[in-house]
């Protein structure tokens, strides 16, 4: 891979990151939405994004799961170039994203919703009917929850049934179990409640445990700082900052995000 | 020059579920599951109460004769299979209009090639085959028409069918053979709407029966019907797992053609001609049964067993009327106050569900 030399970065990861944004641009129109982004997340990393309303976050976001297509720039995963016509494109080549609506189907039950779109069918002639295999995909439903430690009472249960701490689980589980190498998340506590946003912070540790790299992007700095291991600041189109969370503060947050750290400190990138 | 708002504009963290207290959220739980199971079922206990309130009521206990079953079940056969192609398009959060209509088309135009073929002094059985061939593959293309406006325009299901239904039924079915029922049919037509099996099940009543319990697995046990619920549940998230909600949509609504065309020959069977009134108003009775049936008009719910009570639920009202000497206004009367009160109550379910 062309892109070892890059390695041994200040943060001291060995490896090659796993998804590497190299000077990504995006306008609308007159608009410069993004200008000349640079971001890394490793292996087992909690990255947050964090900027204000319009700083580009979202645009970023919908870049990297292939909703929308840069003007300029790169993202290599795993040191490799790709190339997104559509948010399919990503998910196939393992960037999973859990949107804020989490994308789950209410009148589903979870094992329906972890496997809609890659059903298991059963062996035999039935097959060519579409014939659900629904024992294997209960089983393995059950299985991918378990291991991610996800404790829902049943993978029978209607995903419009559960709490959202529950349904947040659920897209969660289905995004690590669709094989993904980097998941993205897009204000994953939002409309939860303070204990279930307790919920969603141990298995945001734990997808990262297993390995699996999150780009968590999020308004909730106090969160941020509490479960990320850095966070990527965005200003005006830019990353300003890139920041460890056991060296800043949640207030030096603020500043970087508000831009008064930059009258202060030199400018960044 | 559009301006694509970056949706980092907008504020987040609107959304609607999932905030607010959890503390007695297990019971809640079994306090909703208890309503989805009423919800499920109640349709049920409606219909075994009319069978106990007709049979009471109708002179020397009618209702429990084998005439009366005869006469219910092949009354039935016409709208239930309309209603089990329109359970497919309600599950997907759509509506057809067009299927009564498309089922006294294809039958005149089967009927009208029918005659064509015996004229030139086809062979008979032939002449079926054909007759069923067009029927079939005519409403299957017209479904398909409307699965392509719909997906391909982006038209709401409504209008698209509601243009079908009076294009088709108000248009060009009295059209056909100048508007005349067309009675010389092949003796097969009639053999089949004839033929009791057992003495209990006329054939196209079977037929009906087969194409529910295929229909039903298709819906129940398979990657289309799964995905035809997830598509009516939540239509961008279908999207985003990959599906492809308009290619399926098509297939839905060609299938509801299909079935049409077959309740077409059907009808045609039961009465030994193609009428161009047949079929009338039956969209609104098939729409009733699955909605009856516990199905929701806004997608993601509903099922195959519920569409045949709800089916039976009406053709009891209907012939339960008569048997006690109701008028046949009130019979109207009747089957539309019975809709309102489904959806109604669906409409409660929902409520009790969102809060």
């Amino acid at each position: 891979m062309s892109l070892r030399s890059d390695e041994e970065t200040p943060d001291g990861f060995p490896e090659t990151p796993v998804i590497a944004v190299r000077g990504i641009a995006k306008h609308f129109g007159s608009i410069q939405a993004l200008r000349s982004v640079d971001l890394d997340v490793h292996k087992g990393e909690v990255v947050g994004l964090i900027g204000d309303n319009g700083a580009g976050k979202s645009t970023l976001v919908n870049i990297l799961s292939g909703a929308l297509q840069p003007n300029a720039g790169a993202i290599l995963l795993d040191g490799q170039p790709v190339n997104f016509t559509s948010s399919l494109e990503a998910r196939r080549a393992g960037i999973e994203t859990v949107y804020q609506d989490l994308s789950l189907a209410p009148d589903l039950s979870v094992w329906q919703n972890i496997f809609l779109g890659r059903e298991k069918t059963v062996k035999g002639p039935l097959r060519y009917m579409g014939w659900l295999d629904r024992r294997a995909m209960v089983r393995e439903a059950a299985e991918d929850l378990d291991r991610t430690h996800i404790r829902i009472g049943s993978v029978n249960s209607l995903a419009g049934r559960l709490s959202g701490g529950q349904r947040q689980a659920i897209a969660v589980g289905r995004a690590v179990s669709w094989g993904s190498r980097v998941l993205l998340m897009d204000e994953p506590t939002a409309a939860l409640g303070v204990e279930q946003q307790e919920t969603v912070g141990e298995l945001i540790r734990s997808v990262s445990s297993h390995g699996v790299p999150i780009l968590l992007i999020t308004h909730n700095l106090p969160q941020v700082h509490k479960l990320a291991d850095r966070v990527a600041v965005l200003f005006h189109g830019r990353i300003v900052a890139d920041l460890r969370c056991s060296e800043v503060t949640v207030d030096d947050m603020v500043s970087w995000i508000t831009g008064a750290a930059l009258g202060t400190e030199r400018h960044a990138g | 020059m559009s301006l694509r708002v970056p949706s980092a504009l907008t504020p987040a963290g609107t959304t609607s579920n999932g905030s607010g207290s959890e503390g007695g959220r297990s019971e809640r739980s079994a306090w909703l599951n208890a309503v989805d199971r009423f919800g499920d079922y109640w349709m049920l206990g409606v219909f075994v109460i009319m069978l106990l309130v007709f049979g009471l009521l109708s002179p020397s206990h009618d209702l429990f004769t084998r005439a009366s079953w005869l006469n219910i079940s092949q009354y039935a056969v016409e709208f239930l299979l309309l209603a089990i192609g329109q359970t497919f398009v309600i599950i997907t959060g759509g509506i057809d209009l067009s299927d009564g209509a498309v089922l006294g088309f294809t039958g005149m135009v089967a009927g009208v090639v029918m005659q064509g073929l015996l004229n030139s002094h086809a062979n008979v059985t032939l002449t079926t085959v054909a007759g069923f061939a067009t029927a079939l593959a005519l409403g299957a293309l017209i479904g398909f028409v409307n699965g392509y406006l719909i997906t391909r325009l982006k038209l709401p299901p409504f209008i698209v069918t509601l243009g079908s239904l009076t294009a088709i039924g108000a248009g060009a079915t009295p059209l056909i053979n100048g508007g005349n029922e067309v009675i010389n049919l092949p003796s097969q037509i009639g053999t089949i709407g004839q033929t009791l099996i057992g003495g209990w099940i006329y054939v196209p009543v079977l037929v009906a029966g087969l194409s529910c319990v295929f229909m039903g697995l298709l819906l129940h046990r398979t990657r289309f019907g799964l995905r035809t619920y997830a598509i009516g549940s939540n239509g961008t998230g279908a999207r985003r797992a990959g599906i492809k909600v308009d290619n399926h949509l098509v297939k839905v609504y060609t299938l509801s053609g299909l079935l049409a065309g077959l309740a077409g020959m059907m009808v045609m069977a039961n009465f030994t001609d193609a009428s161009p009134l047949a079929g009338q108003n039956d969209e609104l009775n098939a729409i009733a049964a699955v909605v009856i049936g516990g199905a929701s008009l806004f997608g993601g719910r509903g099922h195959m067993l519920g569409t045949v009570v709800g089916t039976f639920i009406i053709a009891l009202l209907v012939t339960g009327l008569v048997l006690i000497g109701v008028s046949g206004s009130w019979q109207e009367v009747a089957t539309g106050v019975i809709v309102v009160a489904a959806v109604a109550g669906d409409q409660v379910r929902l409520r009790l569900a969102d809060r």
